[in-house]
C-alpha cells in the first residue's frame, strides 16, 4: 500500500466548508475531523446535508467556501489521488442489476486495478455471507444482500478510508444489524468509516456521531456523551389511552417537551431546580386527576435521540 | 498504462455483458436493419411500377388499335376505359380510377397515312407532382418508341429528346434508398443506443460510482463505444448482404472504401451520442435529444429522400452540418457511380473533422465531478 503522501494523521478534515444550491444552502459552514480507525457517523433528518457532504468528500463536488482533506489529501485539487484511496457506497443501489454478483465485484476490482484474489482478505467476512449467490443477477438480491455486495465492491480494492451515505435504509432489522456488526469488524481491523444514518439506534453503534440539521452541525460528540446533553430530567410514561395521555401531557402548565417514543411517551418539566421524584409524583397525580389512573411513570436517562429533538428544537410528528 | 488498459477492458466487457443480456433491444438492433431496408426498398419506393392508364380515342381505328396493343404489351400500364367525352378524365382522376390519361384525336391512321402530325395529348394526375411527372415520362417514352418504329427514316432526321438516366439507368428508388438507410441505421445504434447506454448509468447512479474511482473520461467513453462500433459495424454488413440479394443494388466501387467510411461515420454518430449524453440529465432527455437530434436531420436533411439541390438556400446550408449528408455522398458514390478516394476524399475529411470536433466536445464536456 503506498504511503499517501502528506497524511497528518487525521484521515479527515472539514474545516468551514459551505456548500449552496440556487438559495438553499445545502451545508453551512460544516467543521469536523475523523480519527484514525473512527467509525464516525453523520445522523439527521433526510434533506439535512449528509448526501451533500459525503460528495464532496468525495470529490463529486466543489464546496462554495471552506476546505477539506481526505488522507492528507485536498478534496478540490488532488480528486484523483483521493478516488483511488477511498471506498465509496452511495445512498442508492448503483451496481449493475444486470450482472452477476461475482461480475460486479470483478468490474469494480479491475476498475481500481486490482482483482478480486487480491482484496478477497479484506472482503471475506462480508463475501462469504452472499458467495453462494455468486451467480444470482444482483437485481435479483434482496435489499441486505444488494447492501452486503456495494459494501464488497466498495472494499475489493483495499481503500483507506470508507464512505457509506445510509447503507441500511430500507433494508430489514436482521440484515441492519448484520451491517453494522461487519462495519465493527472493519474498524476492528483499522479502516477509518464515515457512514451516515437516520436510524438512532444505529447512531449509538458509532464512535462519535455530528447532528446535523439543515446543513448545520448540531453536536459532535460519542453517542452515550450526547445523550448526557439533555438539559433535563427525562421520564418514560406509558398508559392504555396513548393518544389521550399525550394530549393531556402536552396541557401540563410546566411541561418542557413530551413526544411519542416507542411505547411511551416521553416528557419532562421545564423546572430543572425540583427534584426527579418531585416532578414525577406531581404529575402521576396530574394525569390521574386527569383520568388517567393506569398511567406508570418511570425516570429514564435521556438517549441520543431525546437529546437530538431537543437540539432540533422541535418535536417530531407525532405518530397516531 | 497497462493498469488504465486493465480498466479499460473489464469497462468493454462489462458493456458488453449489458448488451448481449439485454436480448429483446440486441435482437431489435439486430433485426431493425434488415426491416427497414426492406420497407423502404418495397413499400417506400418511389419508382412507379402499375400505372393506370386511360387510353382515349375519340374515334378508334388499326392505328389506335396498334397504340393500344403497344401499351398494353408494355408491362408497365393497366388499360381503364373512359368514355370520350369531356370530364370524364377529371371525374376518372377524382374517383382514383386513373393516373394518366392519353387522348388520340381522330383520324390518327389517316394523318399517319399523309404523313401530317398526329394530335395526342398527355394528361396526368399532378396531384403528386413528382409521380405524375415520372408517369407522364413512361408514357412518353413508349410513344417516342413508336414514333420510332412508324418513322425510321425521322429517327435520324427529326430532333427527338432523349433522356438518359446514368447511374441508375432503371430509376430504381431502392438504389437510391440503400445508401441512405445505412446512414439512417449507423445513427441509430450509435448515437441513439450510446446516449441512452451512458445516460442510463447517471440515472441509474453507477456512474457516481465509476467517478469516485481512478477511471477517467476517455476510458468511460472508449468503453462505452467499443462495443456499439462492432454493432454498427455488423449492421453495415447485413443490410449490404441484405441490398444486394433482395434488391440487387449494385457495388460499382470499392467495399474496403465503403467499409472505412462506414466505420468513420459510425465513429462521428458515437461521438455525437456521448456528446448527448453528457449534457442531458435524465435517459428519457437523451433519446428524445439523439432521436430528434440525429434521425430527422438523417432522414430529412441528408438528402436521403429530399434532394438537397431542390431546397431553399439557408436549408441547404443547414444540411452542411449534417454528417449523414456527407455519408450519403460517400455511399451513394461509392455504391452507384464507383467512386474511389480521388473523389470522395472531401467527404472522408469533412467528417473526420466533424469526429474530432464531437469527441474534442464530448471528454471536456464529460463531466469528472456531480456538478
Amino acid at each position: 500500500m503506498t504511503a499517501s503522501s502528506g497524511v497528518d494523521g487525521t484521515p479527515v478534515v472539514v474545516d468551514g466548508v459551505t456548500k449552496r444550491f440556487g438559495a438553499t444552502t445545502a451545508l453551512d459552514q460544516v467543521s469536523f475531523a475523523v480519527q484514525p480507525a473512527e467509525l464516525f457517523g453523520l445522523v439527521g433528518p433526510d434533506g439535512g446535508g449528509k448526501t451533500t457532504l459525503f460528495r464532496v468528500l468525495t470529490t463529486l463536488m466543489l464546496p462554495d467556501a471552506g476546505r477539506a482533506s481526505v488522507l492528507g489529501l485536498d478534496v478540490v485539487r488532488d480528486l484523483w489521488a483521493i478516488r483511488a484511496r477511498v471506498g465509496y457506497m452511495p445512498g442508492r443501489f448503483s451496481l449493475y442489476g444486470d450482472l452477476t454478483v461475482e461480475e460486479n465485484l470483478k468490474f469494480f476490482a479491475s476498475v481500481f486495478g486490482t482483482n478480486l484474489e487480491h482484496g478477497y482478505a479484506l472482503i471475506a467476512p462480508i463475501y462469504r455471507q452472499i458467495e453462494r449467490f455468486k451467480d444470482r443477477r444482483a437485481a435479483a438480491l434482496s435489499g441486505g444482500m444488494k447492501q452486503k455486495l456495494a459494501l464488497s465492491c466498495a472494499l475489493v480494492h483495499r481503500p483507506q478510508l470508507l464512505f457509506l451515505d445510509e447503507p441500511t435504509t430500507g433494508v430489514d432489522a436482521v440484515s441492519r444489524r448484520e451491517f453494522w456488526d461487519l462495519l465493527a469488524e472493519l474498524k476492528a481491523g483499522g479502516l477509518t468509516i464515515v457512514v451516515s444514518t437516520p436510524y438512532m439506534d444505529e447512531a449509538a453503534r458509532c464512535d462519535r456521531v455530528a447532528l446535523i440539521q439543515e446543513g448545520r452541525v448540531l453536536a459532535i460528540d460519542a453517542p452515550s456523551q450526547i445523550g448526557a446533553r439533555f438539559p433535563r430530567a427525562m421520564f418514560a410514561v406509558r398508559a392504555r389511552q396513548r393518544s389521550r395521555l399525550l394530549s393531556t401531557l402536552r396541557q401540563y402548565p410546566s411541561i418542557a417537551s413530551a413526544y411519542p417514543f416507542g411505547e411511551d411517551v416521553h416528557v419532562s418539566d421545564s423546572r430543572t431546580d425540583l427534584a426527579p421524584d418531585v416532578i414525577m409524583r406531581e404529575l402521576q397525580a396530574y394525569l390521574a386527576a386527569a383520568g388517567l389512573d393506569d398511567a406508570r411513570i418511570r425516570q429514564k436517562a435521556p438517549g441520543i435521540e431525546d437529546a437530538f429533538i431537543e437540539l432540533m428544537g422541535r418535536a417530531p410528528e407525532v405518530a397516531a | 498504462m497497462t493498469q488504465a488498459l486493465a480498466a479499460l477492458r473489464a469497462f468493454i466487457v462489462k458493456e458488453f455483458q449489458h448488451i448481449l443480456r439485454d436480448r429483446q433491444t440486441l435482437v431489435i438492433l439486430l433485426a431493425l436493419p434488415v426491416a427497414q431496408l426492406t420497407l423502404f426498398g418495397f413499400a417506400l419506393r418511389t419508382d412507379v411500377r402499375d400505372i393506370r392508364l386511360a387510353y382515349i380515342a375519340e374515334a378508334p381505328d388499326d392505328a389506335t388499335a396498334a397504340l393500344r396493343t403497344r401499351f398494353a404489351r408494355n408491362g408497365r400500364f393497366t388499360l381503364v376505359d373512359v368514355a370520350p367525352t369531356p370530364g370524364a378524365i377529371e371525374a376518372a382522376f377524382r374517383a382514383d380510377r386513373a393516373d394518366v390519361a392519353l387522348v388520340i384525336a381522330s383520324g390518327l391512321a389517316e394523318r399517319l397515312r399523309d404523313g401530317r402530325d398526329a394530335e395526342l395529348q398527355v394528361i396526368a394526375d399532378a396531384s403528386d407532382p413528382n409521380t405524375g411527372a415520372t408517369m407522364q415520362t413512361h408514357v412518353v417514352a413508349v410513344l417516342t418508341g413508336w414514333q420510332r418504329d412508324l418513322l425510321p427514316q425521322a429517327a435520324s432526321g427529326g430532333i427527338e429528346p432523349r433522356i438518359r438516366m446514368l447511374f441508375n439507368p432503371t430509376l430504381e428508388s431502392v438504389n437510391l434508398f440503400v445508401p441512405g438507410l445505412i446512414a439512417l441505421i449507423l445513427t441509430i445504434v450509435t448515437a441513439l443506443m450510446t446516449a441512452i447506454s451512458l445516460s442510463r448509468e447517471k440515472e441509474r447512479g453507477t456512474l457516481e460510482v465509476l467517478l469516485v474511482s481512478p477511471l477517467h473520461p476517455w476510458q468511460v467513453i472508449v468503453g462505452k463505444v467499443a462495443p456499439y462500433l462492432l454493432l454498427a459495424f455488423v449492421n453495415v454488413v447485413s443490410v449490404l448482404v441484405a441490398a444486394w440479394l433482395v434488391f440487387g443494388v449494385p457495388f460499382r466501387g470499392s467495399l474496403v472504401t465503403l467499409m472505412a467510411g462506414s466505420t468513420l461515420y459510425a465513429l462521428v454518430g458515437l461521438a455525437l451520442g456521448v456528446l448527448i449524453a453528457a449534457i442531458t440529465s435524465s435517459q428519457l432527455t437523451a433519446m428524445l435529444a439523439a432521436l430528434i437530434g440525429t434521425m430527422m436531420p438523417s432522414t430529412l436533411l441528408s438528402g436521403m429522400i429530399f434532394p438537397i439541390a431542390s431546397m431553399p438556400a439557408p436549408l441547404q446550408l443547414l444540411s452542411s452540418i449534417v454528417p449523414a449528408r456527407w455519408f450519403i455522398d460517400i455511399s451513394r458514390g461509392i455504391m452507384l457511380k464507383g467512386a474511389g478516394w480521388t473523389e470522395l476524399w472531401p467527404q472522408f475529411a469533412v467528417l473526420t473533422a466533424m469526429f474530432a470536433a464531437l469527441m474534442t466536445l464530448a471528454i471536456r464536456r464529460f463531466s469528472v465531478r456531480l456538478d
